[in-house]
């Protein structure tokens, strides 16, 4: 094959590989006569989107953490404490909007505290983060006194509901919210010069500290986004349950890291998108909707996307191969 | 030397040839190896040596050319190979497993056993026995490598190459990293093995050195064995002669500059890799040349100037002001910019495009309400590949997919693109081609003439002679000399690079006549 050709294959494969994973995902359901009628409906998508909101927030923070050559072990954990938050301070009798700034600030000192430890320990972020998966999940256990806490409802509780209470907002009011951070972080990551910083980091560290940057700066702010949307993330979770359930999301941060792989991001850093990542998240998404449509047990869900996520890290190999 | 042994060679190496693509990296090698003899091999870096070696231990194999053991044929398949013969290399860079003892090491691959079961008293008696070989009875057989000094591991390769009833010793700058103490032991060593029926081949460019504890010597330059003999009666200046050759004067594009007032000053700069203080001056408009060795100190230098190595002493004046600010963004800042040896690793993000390589120091006239515009940036870029004549598709093609040449001047123009004032350039020509280096020296002329200054680090010696005003030399860690360059010729550089000091008068001749 000549060099070109394949230097097209590979730009296609960047380009639409994810899309064509997607499409593929529903085509296939829509094809299958037992669920066709019930998946491709349109209230179906809904919750669909609904059911993504968790792990797409989680994932827009793990893009910019994966592109810059790190990773967030601990972003579920995160969540769960970040829910935690929430429900007590929600409990309390915190104005609903104190309690989700407080959530969302819990989850941004979680990161904080990652990427301070990874830049100025020098440690690898993978032992950093798996350390504070513990260390948030405990938390969230303990500040829940080891239950559950429950909670009077609220308006964040609307922000998770299939049927959004305005009904012209059609999708409920956390799909929104994904889709204006998924927009002002592709902006961010394409259009600014942090976002320039974060690929340059992640690509080659030596490269960006000869241009000056303060790769240290760039780090510390990437694990502090990646805990802010954590923080959200959990705001949302708490939203759904309506309880603060300090066990809840456990392994949901190996979803998160699938859904940017899968969308193309690349675990050695410097390569990612924030449409890649989110058309990862809708994937897992349908798999799991359809595969509860047609009553198949959990387990096959779960063979099924791990070996979606092989595949997917298997084409990012071959990406690799032909740049 | 001993008559028998000069009858049968241990080693017959006879037009051995290999070639890279379109590079001739050996031509025609001949090599005899006498038994129990020190052979020293010498030529400039990319005179051929290594992938001689790499021929001779079976890592590679040679395009034509024969080998001979002990007078039968050797056409090793691989390092296996290789190593059943009785070839063993000791690299600069050492084999052993750190986390395994000294005894494990030395024993792996041939460890004593019954059925799988360890014979430990065995395997100690062997391994005490070849300490004592070395002459280094004291080191415990139960030590972990990675405790060990550089030196002491050394001796642990050495041992490992006596059980293995290695016969040829190949040993690569075995001192680069060993302190003069550690050094002197290893030549005690080294002149023990001859007792031992083994024939060292000694790699190094040091060449006291090797006079001191080589038998004979063989030459390589541009991948042809120039010369060879006993070292005892050879003077280093013919060796050294050897190395460098008639070399002809390339044509180097002269552009005239004119010297200005000092804009750089180094106190005593001093850093965490640095061997020694080291003072120089730069002045506007001026190229200043460095030679060295390879790991002399050069690299460490400019990593302390730059920031990116601490600095622990001296200062750095800029256009008569000290510089305060620590890292490199502050260095940028006054107007410093570093071109890094290491091209693919540290120079540049090699999956990033051209564009985003080029203005990475320097985003800030791209930038609008904390926007960037691509629009802008790549209009520049265009502008830049244009002025540089760098062969691209286009500013967003990945810097990775270019020649080497075309990577080397994005990297140049990153440095252009921030404006920097003192151009600190590490071997900015190494392993691109004819073109581009010819075009790159005229771009460096062409700073001059703008007023800027420019440090020029190179292992190359006739392109310091052809652009340089001034060159210096480091040896070991010290800045040895800064003369004109009408006072230096390659030889006098050769020299003072492998010797640390000129050998002889150096004449001028040789520069005159071009």
């Amino acid at each position: 094959m000549s060099r070109p050709h394949r230097a097209g294959v590979s730009r296609a494969l960047n380009v639409f590989g994810p899309f064509i994973g997607l499409i593929l995902v529903i085509a296939i359901f829509a094809l299958i006569p037992e669920v066709q009628g019930r998946f491709l409906r349109g209230a179906n998508f809904k919750s669909v989107a609904t059911q993504s909101v968790i792990v797409a927030l989680g994932a827009l923070g793990m893009t910019l953490v994966i592109i810059g050559g790190g990773i967030d072990l601990s972003a579920a954990s995160n969540i769960a404490l970040a829910s935690v938050i929430t429900a007590y301070a929600v409990n309390a009798g915190a104005p609903p909007v104190v309690a989700l700034l407080l959530g969302v600030l819990t989850g941004g000192l979680v990161g904080l505290v990652n990427g301070r430890l990874v830049t100025s320990l020098r440690l690898v972020p993978f032992i950093v983060t798996m350390g504070m998966m513990g260390i948030a999940r405990g938390a969230a256990k303990w500040i829940a006194g080891n239950q559950k806490i429950d909670a009077p409802m609220t308006w964040i509780n609307d922000l998770m509901a299939k049927s959004p209470r305005p009904s012209w907002l059609l999708l409920a009011p956390g799909v929104w919210i994904v889709i204006l951070f998924a927009v002002a972080m592709a902006v961010l990551l394409k259009h600014t010069v942090f976002g320039r910083h974060i690929f340059a980091v992640g690509s080659s560290e030596a490269t960006a500290r000869l241009s000056g940057i303060r790769t240290n700066g760039v780090k510390m702010a990437v694990y502090a986004v990646s805990g802010l949307f954590c923080g959200l993330s959990g705001v949302m979770e708490f939203s759904r349950l309506t309880v603060g359930d300090p066990t809840v999301a456990v392994g949901l941060e190996l979803d998160i890291i699938a859904a940017v792989v899968i969308g193309g991001g690349s675990l050695n850093g410097g390569e990612g998108s924030i449409l890649g990542t989110m058309v990862g998240v809708l994937i897992m998404s349908f798999l799991r909707n359809g595969c509860t449509m047609m009553g198949w047990p959990n387990y096959i869900q779960e063979i099924i996307i791990g070996a979606i996520i092989i595949v997917a890290v298997t084409l990012d190999r071959l990406r690799h191969r032909t740049a | 030397m001993n008559p028998s042994a000069a009858v049968t060679p241990v080693l017959r190496m006879t037009g051995v040839s290999k070639s890279f693509g379109a590079t001739r990296a050996l031509d025609g090698v001949s090599f005899e190896l006498a038994r129990g003899e020190v052979h020293a091999l010498i030529g400039e870096n990319g005179a051929g040596k290594s992938t001689m070696m790499k021929v001779l231990s079976g890592a590679i194999a040679p395009d034509a050319g024969l080998m001979e053991i002990d007078g039968r044929p050797y056409a090793p398949a691989g390092p296996g190979d290789g190593l059943r013969c009785g070839v063993s290399m000791i690299y600069q860079e050492l084999n052993l497993a750190p986390h395994l003892t000294v005894e494990e090491n030395i024993m792996l691959g041939r460890e004593v056993h019954a059925a799988g079961w360890l014979d430990r008293r065995a395997m100690r008696d062997k391994v005490r026995e070849v300490l004592e070989l070395v002459r280094h009875p004291e080191i415990s057989p139960d030590v972990r490598v990675d405790r060990l000094s550089v030196g002491a591991k050394q001796l642990v390769e050495i041992a490992r190459a006596l059980i293995n009833r290695s016969r040829i010793l190949v040993m690569d700058e075995p001192t680069s990293s060993l302190t003069q103490e550690d050094s002197q032991r290893l030549f005690e060593i080294i002149r023990g093995l001859r007792g031992q029926d083994v024939s060292v081949i000694y790699i190094s460019h040091f060449l006291e050195e090797i006079q001191r504890v080589a038998d004979s010597y063989t030459v390589l330059r541009d991948g042809r064995s120039v010369g060879s003999g006993t070292m005892e009666g050879t003077p280093l200046d013919d060796i050294i002669q050897l190395m460098v050759g008639q070399k002809f004067t390339e044509l180097f594009p002269r552009v005239d500059h004119e010297i200005g007032g000092e804009l750089l000053r180094l106190d005593c700069l001093r850093g965490p890799r640095m061997a020694g203080p080291v003072s120089l001056t730069l002045s506007r408009g001026e190229i200043l040349g460095i030679a060295g060795l390879i790991g002399s100190g050069r690299t460490e230098m400019l990593r302390a100037l730059f920031g990116l190595d601490e600095v622990e002493g001296g200062t750095v004046v800029v256009s008569g002001e000290t510089l305060r600010g620590r890292g490199p963004r502050s260095r940028i800042r006054r107007g410093l910019g570093l071109l890094s040896e290491d091209r693919q690793g540290e120079g540049l993000a090699i999956a990033l495009p051209i564009a985003d390589n080029m203005t990475l120091s320097h985003l800030k006239p791209y930038r609008r309400h904390g926007l960037l515009s691509p629009a802008r940036e790549r209009r520049a870029v265009a502008e830049w590949i244009g002025r540089l004549k760098i062969k691209a598709k286009g500013p967003g093609q990945k810097v990775g997919d270019l020649s080497g040449g075309n990577q080397q001047k994005v990297a140049l123009a990153r440095l252009l693109h921030q404006k920097a004032d003192v151009l600190l350039l590490d071997e900015p020509t190494r392993g691109i081609d004819v073109v581009s280096k010819s075009q790159i020296y005229e771009w460096i002329g062409g700073l001059a003439r703008e007023g800027k200054a420019v440090l020029f680090v190179s292992s190359y010696l006739p392109e310091l002679l052809g652009i340089c005003d001034r060159i210096a030399v480091f040896h070991r860690g010290v800045l040895v000399d800064a003369r004109p360059t009408e006072a230096w010729d390659a030889a006098g550089l050769m020299a003072a690079a492998t010797v640390g000091r000129a050998v002889r008068e150096t004449p001028t001749e040789q520069r005159n006549a071009e």
